[in-house]
Formats: structure tokens, sequence, C-alpha cells
């Protein structure tokens, strides 16, 4: 933005400049609003639509910001899922609480797998986060006896939200109640990205070796955003297992991680709404196409993922944002 | 004593099938650094082709062989000419995308023109059955898989170790600037490399068919299998990654057979840990 308008800023009025709040994206989340009014009877479809959204906006944040590539990032969305599954299968239902208990499982394994995460990069790293997801999806395999294993964990029971809003057939309270922990997990990450640690994560993105020298630790800060991240994820799972009441190895599988980096490639990467509207290109397409045989459904993901990274450098966003800074450079 | 033989010979067998599978992209990665997750494809085209021509044209196993070596060397070089040599200089993300793009485009073409079902295959005769030494069972096919693997090792050691080309191939992984500097055309160097290891995959694609069967989910399956071969054996070394590929057939056989129950675990589990310990592979110089 600096180099755009072409005067020089000081960081704090930069940052600032950053956070305020656009039209358009006042607009995007007023948008969010219309299905309740145009489409009510696809309000399951919008509530799955926002939690993959959140899941995409949490590989977002260590992906897009701080160029971490991993290929296992379901693990933690699997583990708020079944945490959450689990919690009120076996404790009780109560929602909001479920959500913490999702939250803090896949925190406090995030975290210590972090540990991990921050000593690699390249392909070492790609490696073991392909190879930490396909552990963890092996676990809830094989723990059988409370992960139901391949027969899905059947059971969960989730009372209504403060004990007033019950979940519906029509998915009105799944929807609201998936937009809210969307959009206020939304509000933290745009203040964490836009904060000066977000600043310093895109600087280890260009160049894990320099940060160092200017007194911000790479490893320090990846394992922070790490951590928020598998924070995320479990609780987007967490809103999962709680608006289907059930949990299947599909929510911790590799077709789960591969998706949701389809999703926020074909978005754009590294921006914040990058990933929100991936994901809702990608889930209404294969509503439509759901009567496809899943493996023909490659085919058409695959052609985008090379048309993306042939032609579309930065996706969808980034592709608008060309444009839109071609049409403004036109004008005297 | 005779189980744990039985089950180190199959292991073994496994592994040189998972060599010819990923020698290949070790090589490559190791010289360009390029991420190519449709390595597998090519290993499918070449089963694809061999099963094609089996029972469509009624060649010989035999004959095949080459075929699938052929058809997967060249569609190689077509898609390094047109898609890959753009971004040998972009970031892993571009190329994982990339390569994962047509990976998912090659599973949804083989299961367009072959369906999802297993593809069959007859063997000859005489690399079916299995003899007995000393009380235990050895498959002729498996036989034949480990006397294929060693001889292709060999081949592959020999070319580096003792031919000009294996020379430049060598220079370019230690130090791709340092060769270019001394005038190597690594590029051309490593379109050959790239050719010669896809036309590898297509031949362990069609050894693969008789013990792991066919069909179009193979791109992704073994993908893992060989990025685990690729990562624990270390970039760009012909020994590491029959050393990995032998540890990780032997663990994953051996693991199948004594603690079931873990099911695929052991191997993520030996891969993290080997990675843990040395991030550059066993094997890797960087």
């Amino acid at each position: 933005m600096i180099a755009t308008t072409g005067t020089a800023l000081t960081p704090h009025a930069y940052l600032q400049a950053r956070s305020r709040w656009g039209v358009i994206e006042i607009a995007f989340w007023l948008a969010t609003l219309l299905p309740f009014f145009l489409f009510p009877n696809y309000l399951s479809l919008a509530s799955q639509i926002a939690i993959t959204a959140l899941f995409a906006l949490s590989l977002d944040l260590i992906l897009g910001y701080a160029g971490i590539v991993s290929l296992g990032h379901a693990a933690f969305f699997g583990l708020g899922a079944y945490a959450a599954g689990i919690f009120s299968k076996f404790v009780w239902g109560e929602p909001l609480s479920g959500l913490v208990v999702a939250a803090v499982v896949a925190g406090v394994v995030g975290y210590a797998t972090s540990f991990i995460i921050a000593r690699f990069r390249h392909l070492t790293l790609i490696m073991i986060t392909l190879g930490l997801g396909f552990l963890v999806h092996e676990l809830a395999n094989s723990a059988h006896f409370i992960t139901g294993g391949a027969d899905g964990l059947q059971g969960v029971r989730i009372w209504p939200i403060f004990n007033y809003f019950r979940f519906d057939l029509y998915g009105y309270t799944a929807y609201s109640y998936s937009l809210v922990v969307l959009f206020l997990t939304f509000l933290v990450a745009r203040r964490l990205i836009n904060s000066p640690f977000g600043l310093a994560l895109r600087g280890i993105r260009e160049n894990p070796n320099r940060m160092p020298a200017i007194g911000a630790s790479s490893r320090a800060h990846i394992r922070k955003i790490y951590t928020i991240s598998a924070t995320i994820a479990g609780i987007a799972g967490g809103l999962l297992a709680q608006t289907t009441e059930t949990v299947s190895l599909g929510s911790i599988d590799f077709q789960r991680s591969a998706d949701v980096v389809v999703m926020l490639v074909l978005g754009g990467v590294g921006k914040l709404y990058g990933g929100l509207l991936g994901a809702i290109i990608f889930m209404v397409a294969r509503d439509q196409f759901s009567g496809l045989n899943p493996q023909f459904w490659y085919f058409p993901i695959g052609v985008l993922l090379v048309a993306v990274v042939m032609f579309l450098p930065g996706g969808i966003l980034g592709g608008l944002s060309r444009l839109l800074a071609g049409i403004r450079g036109r004008r005297p | 004593m005779g189980p744990i033989v039985g089950v180190l010979f199959d292991g073994f067998a496994y592994g040189m099938l998972l060599f010819l599978l990923s020698v290949g992209l070790s090589v490559t990665l190791g010289m360009m650094n390029f991420v190519n997750l449709a390595h597998c494809a090519f290993a499918m085209l070449g089963g694809y082709v061999t099963v094609t021509l089996m029972n469509q044209m009624g060649w010989p196993f035999f004959a095949t062989l080459p075929a699938s070596f052929l058809a997967a060397a060249v569609a190689s070089i077509f898609l390094e000419r047109a898609l890959y040599r753009r971004l040998y200089r972009a970031g892993e993300l571009d190329q994982v995308l990339l390569t994962i793009g047509l990976a998912f485009i090659s599973v949804a073409v083989a299961a367009y023109i072959f369906g999802t079902i297993q593809q069959p295959i007859q063997t000859p005769s005489y690399l079916r059955g299995s003899i007995q030494i000393g009380g235990i069972t050895f498959g002729v096919y498996r036989m034949f898989l480990v006397a294929t693997g060693l001889a292709v090792a060999l081949i592959l050691v020999l070319t580096l170790e003792y031919t000009r080309f294996g020379a430049q191939v060598r220079a370019a992984v230690d130090n791709q600037r340092m060769a270019r500097g001394l005038g190597i055309n690594v590029e051309g160097a490593f379109a050959i490399t790239f050719a010669l290891g896809s036309g590898l995959a297509g031949l362990g694609g069609s050894l693969a068919i008789e013990i792991v069967g066919l069909d179009p989910s193979f791109a992704f399956i073994y993908l893992v299998y060989v990025l685990i071969v690729v990562s624990v054996g270390g970039l760009g070394s012909i020994g590491g990654s029959f050393a990995a590929a032998v540890l990780i057939g032997i663990s994953d056989i051996a693991g199948k057979y004594y603690v079931p129950q873990l099911g695929a675990f052991l191997i993520y589990l030996v891969m993290v840990a080997v990675l843990m310990w040395r991030p550059q592979g066993l094997f890797g110089k960087r």
C-alpha cells in the first residue's frame, strides 16, 4: 500500500491504515447474512461453508503469513471435532464449553508439535506435517473404543445454545452459531495480522534468516502462530462436530488437508479473505456436482490448481486486486 | 526363524518396488529442488500401459515393461518442457500445487478411461508360485522383483559413478551454481534425468500391479510412500533411496505382520523419527 500511495508512513500509521475497515469488507460481512433471506433451504450448507472458511482462515495464518506449507492441517480440525464430540457424549452437551474444550485440545497438541514444526523448512517440513497428519488419522482410526473408528462417533447430543436456541433441522441455529464464531475469530485474526507480530510473520515468510538479525526470533514467532492456527482449526472442527452431531474419520483425513489447501490457493494465499472466498466457491461447486463420482471431481480441481499456479498467482483475490490496480493506474 | 526370514524377504521385495518408484524423484529433487508430487502419476501411467497392452493387445508381460518405461519417460518430457521448467525458481508452494493438480487430473482421467476397479493382469506362469528353500517359502515374483531392483540400482550407481553424464548429474546435485559455472548444461542434464526417473517410476508401476494392484488412487497412495522414502533417504542420493526403501518396505511389512492393530502407524512413526533425528535424511548432504 505504501508503494501505491507514494507517501511514506510511520510504522504506526501504516498498521493503523491497514486495520481500517473498507467498504468491501463491510459489504462482505453483510452479505453473509443473505442466506437467511435468500436461501433458507441451504442454511446447513451455509453453516458448512462458514466452518470450512474458518478452517481455511486458520491455514492461511500459517501458510499465507508465516510460509509454513502444511499438508496435515486436518489433524487439528479432526482433533477439535473429536474433542468436542467426545466431550458432549461423556461430559455434557453444552456447546460453548464444548467449543472451548475443542480449542484447548487442538491448541495444546498444536503447541507441542510447534516445537517440531519450527525446526524445519522446505520439503522436510511438508513431509513432517504430512506424517503427523497421517499419525493422528491412524490414531483416530485405531482408537475405535472411543472414536468409533471407521463407523464414526455416534451419540453426540448438543444442548441448545444458552439453553434457548435449539439446533433445528433447517440449520438456522447452526448457521447463526457458525457465522458468529467465524466472525469473532476473524476479528482476532485480523487484529493479529495487522499487529507488529503479523508484520514480523510476513518478514519470516520472506526471509527466515534475516528476521532474527533484526531482533525477531523466527522460531518463537512460528511456534506462536502455529499454536494459534491449530487452536482455530480445532474450533472449526468442534463447530462441525456440534452442528452435525457426528464425527467421522473424514474430518481428519488427508483429503480434508488437501481440500483446504486447494480452497486457500483458489481464493488467494496470504489474504484474510482468500480462504473465505475459496471456501465459498469450493463448497458451492462441490454441492452442485455432488452427483458426480468423487474421483471425477478431481479433474476440475486439478485443472484449477494448474491454472491458478500458471496464470493467476495470488488466486482470485490476487487477480482482482491486480485488476483494480490496473484500472486505478489508468485513471489520471 | 522361518517367519522372520519370510517377512524380511517380503519386506525387501516390497522395498525394491518402492526403490524403483522413488529413485527418480530423489535424484530430480536433489538436482532442482523441484517437489514433484505427480511422480506417482507417471508410475500409474506405466501400470496402465502394461494393463492395456497385455489385456487389449495380447502383448507378453516382459514386452510391456520397456513400453511402460518409454511411455512414462516421454510423457514426463512433455510435461517438463511445457509446465515444470517455468517453476524451477518458484517457491515450493507453487510447485506442490502445480504437481498435485497434475496428480488430481491423472486420477480423474484414469478413473474416466479405466473405471475405478482394480485392473487384473496375468503374469507369465513361470513368475507365479513359490519355491521352498530350507523350509522357507519364497515367492518367485518377489524374487524377480528383488533381482530387478538390484540390477537397476547397480546400473544407476555405475552410470552415476563412471560416465560423463553421471559426473554432470553429481556435480549438479552437489552445487548447481558451481556446475553451471563450469559450463555444465544443468537444464539439459536435468531433463534427461527427469525422463529417466519417470521412466523408472513407470517400470515400477508395471511391476507393482502384481503385488499391490492398480486403480486410479495409485497416484496418491504410493505418492505418500515414495515421499517418505525420498525424505528419509535424503535428496539426490541413490544409495540413500535404496536404504530408505528397504527400511520402509521391511517396516511396513513387518508392522502389518506382527502388529496389525497399529496399521500404517509404523512407517509414519519411522519417518517422523528419522526426520527429527536427521532433517536432511539418512544420506542427504544438505
